[in-house]
């Protein structure tokens, strides 16, 4: 219970910083707003190339950028650990006996309703824009679900880069080297048949494409619970390994003291 | 009476090659202010780090409230409170919410908890300014806050590492009352490392000085001093590099060294003030012009010269510092 319950807290120390400047949110929002309108209408004719099936290009990208989003956003966590290592908050968390997972879980958790929040309000642009969600509403929680997992694994990666760098420089540099080809390595712009044999086979490992494939089969279609499963389940399961790399940085950073 | 602190040959090297801590033993008696002093870089918060579970010392051992740091590091931390070098709180929460936090930490929940949270705001005059981002607070009031959370679990020992760094002068007179009313009225151990020889001085019953990461004599600030072998009659003398005032000096019995700089002249004697006549006699004699004479009881300032083999304020501006 207590691990729980200090993770918690830590979790609504973000919350409340957050609910201070909610004004943040739509800063956040903007970079995947303009991916949404940009890549919208410079791959609006993706749809009239031969093999290209179904639906129009906004169903398609949707899923693609509410997982970059979750990515960006959640490659930021580790941001508030340099902070904390700079200002001596995490000595004194470290000299406390609180549970020693309770820092990473409790700004995974956050950065994971972050993003729970930020793509609700992607999703609901993007209907406007004229999505159409055959999903309906099941497979669009599940989409935001998907999101949520991915960011989850995203945000302990970032814990970990930051207990390892303690520089803010090296994060942002970790973050934007990363995002771009996670995306276009992906089908997450590009239907997998379109894309080269190569990105195919690098997509096959890539945990954003098992994201955007698994919000697709969610959201975008009747639901595809099979698809959905098994990503789901390679998410989850690298959520684990990320969260373990975050204790392994944790235990390295206390050495270096 | 039992030591609340025991650490036994503790060494510690920070890659590449920094030592830190080079066989540092010390005792503190329970119930004591005990001061660590020593300019930056000797290793004091290091020393911290390693008594706190913060970090590990590469060999020796140390024993805090009766418990072993390595052995059972966690019921260490129940037993300490640690008020870092650096601000331990969060800028952007609020005093009362940095508090509460940090009483969950603790295993302290719900009204308990919000019931010591007021109370301690309260104690450390931050009452009005609790609901207050901290980021808006004073450096002193940052740093009442600093100890108020560092005590609210009620520790038998407190570490303070440097507790008045930074503060003006005021706010670390202030600092200096909160201090021995803790030991006072709480009866707490506490280990306060500092570089101020003043503070050593006014707050500590006993004191080590370190340097290089070891201690280099250890006792009562008074204790200290008096082994410095009594006191220094410092005389201004009309004119400068008057030899002859030398030359007397050291012919009368009471003196032991005469060190002459410019027309400043100190000379050290067992018992300064019965020694002062003497020295007069013989500057008269030797027609010496004396314009004024003073007696200084010893400072800390010579026993860190004494023990440390250099001055305190060449040690303190020593190039260094990389991490705090
Ligand atoms: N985390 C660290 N990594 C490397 N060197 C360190 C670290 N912490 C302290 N040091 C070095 O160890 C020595 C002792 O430092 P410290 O204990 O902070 O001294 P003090 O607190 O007395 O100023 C210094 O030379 C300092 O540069
Ligand atoms: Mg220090």
């Amino acid at each position: 219970m207590t691990p729980l319950r200090q993770s918690w807290q830590v979790t609504m120390r973000g919350i409340r910083v957050f609910m201070r400047n909610p004004a943040y949110l739509a800063m956040t929002l903007t970079q995947p707003i303009i991916w949404l309108l940009l890549f919208g209408a410079l791959f609006k004719a993706v749809i009239r190339i031969p093999g290209f099936h179904g639906g129009s290009y906004i169903d398609f990208l949707t899923p693609g950028i509410v997982m970059m989003l979750a990515v960006s956003s959640a490659g930021w966590t580790g941001m508030g650990f340099i902070e904390d290592i700079h200002g001596g908050v995490m000595d004194r968390v470290l000299v406390s006996p609180v549970w020693r997972g309770a820092p990473n879980a409790g700004t995974v958790i956050y950065a994971a309703l972050m993003i729970v929040v930020q793509t609700a309000l992607i999703v609901l642009l993007a209907l406007a824009l004229g999505a159409h969600y055959a999903g309906g509403v099941g497979g669009v929680l599940l989409l935001i679900l998907v999101a949520a997992l991915l960011g989850a694994a995203f945000a302990s990666l970032s814990n970990g880069v930051a207990m390892l760098a303690r520089q803010r420089e090296a994060l942002i540099g970790a973050v934007t080297l990363v995002l771009l080809p996670l995306t276009f390595l992906s089908t997450a712009l590009m239907q997998e048949s379109l894309v080269p044999g190569w990105i195919r086979t690098v997509a096959k490992f890539n945990p954003v494409n098992w994201a955007v494939v698994a919000g697709r089969a969610a959201a975008m279609q009747k639901i595809d619970w099979g698809l959905v499963g098994s990503r789901i389940g390679l998410l989850v399961a690298l959520t684990l390994v990320c969260a373990m790399f975050a204790t392994r940085a944790f235990t390295k950073y206390q050495r270096s003291l | 009476m039992e030591a609340a602190i025991e650490a036994q040959e503790l060494t510690k090297t920070y890659p590449p090659a920094v030592t830190a801590l080079d066989g540092l033993s010390l005792s503190v008696e329970a119930g004591t202010i005990f001061g660590l002093l020593g300019p930056n870089g000797a290793g004091k918060s290091t020393t911290v780090r390693v008594l706190s579970t913060l970090s590990r010392a590469d060999s020796g051992s140390a024993r805090v409230a009766g418990i072993d740091v390595v052995a059972d590091p966690v019921r260490v931390r129940h037993a300490i409170g640690v008020v870092g070098q650096k601000h331990g709180s969060d800028p952007e929460a609020t005093g009362r919410e940095n508090m509460v936090l940090q009483g969950e930490f603790y295993g302290i929940t719900g009204r308990d908890l919000s019931r010591r949270v007021a109370a301690s705001l309260e104690r450390f005059g931050l009452s009005d300014a609790a609901d207050r981002r901290v980021r808006t607070y004073s450096g002193g009031m940052q740093r009442r806050l600093d100890i108020a959370m560092g005590l609210l679990h009620r520790p038998q020992v407190l570490f303070l590492d440097e507790p008045t760094t930074g503060l003006d002068p005021e706010a670390r007179v202030e600092m200096w009352r909160e201090i021995e009313r803790l030991a006072g009225e709480e009866l707490m151990t506490i280990l306060l490392t500092t570089h101020y020889l003043e503070e050593a001085d006014r707050l500590a019953s006993k004191l080590a000085i370190i340097d290089r990461g070891h201690v280099v004599v250890e006792g009562a600030p008074s204790q200290l001093k008096s082994d410095l072998n009594g006191d220094t009659i410092q005389i201004e003398l009309a004119e400068a590099h008057d030899a002859g005032a030398r030359v007397a000096l050291e012919r009368v019995p009471e003196i032991d060294r005469v060190r002459l700089d410019g027309r400043t002249l100190r000379a050290r004697a067992h018992d300064g003030g019965a020694a002062i006549p003497a020295v007069l006699a013989a500057l008269e004699a030797h027609g010496v012009k004396a314009m004024s004479v003073t007696l200084a009881r010893p400072s800390l300032d010579e026993v860190y010269l004494r023990y440390a083999g250099r001055a305190f304020s060449q040690a303190q501006t020593e190039p260094e510092e990389v991490a705090a």
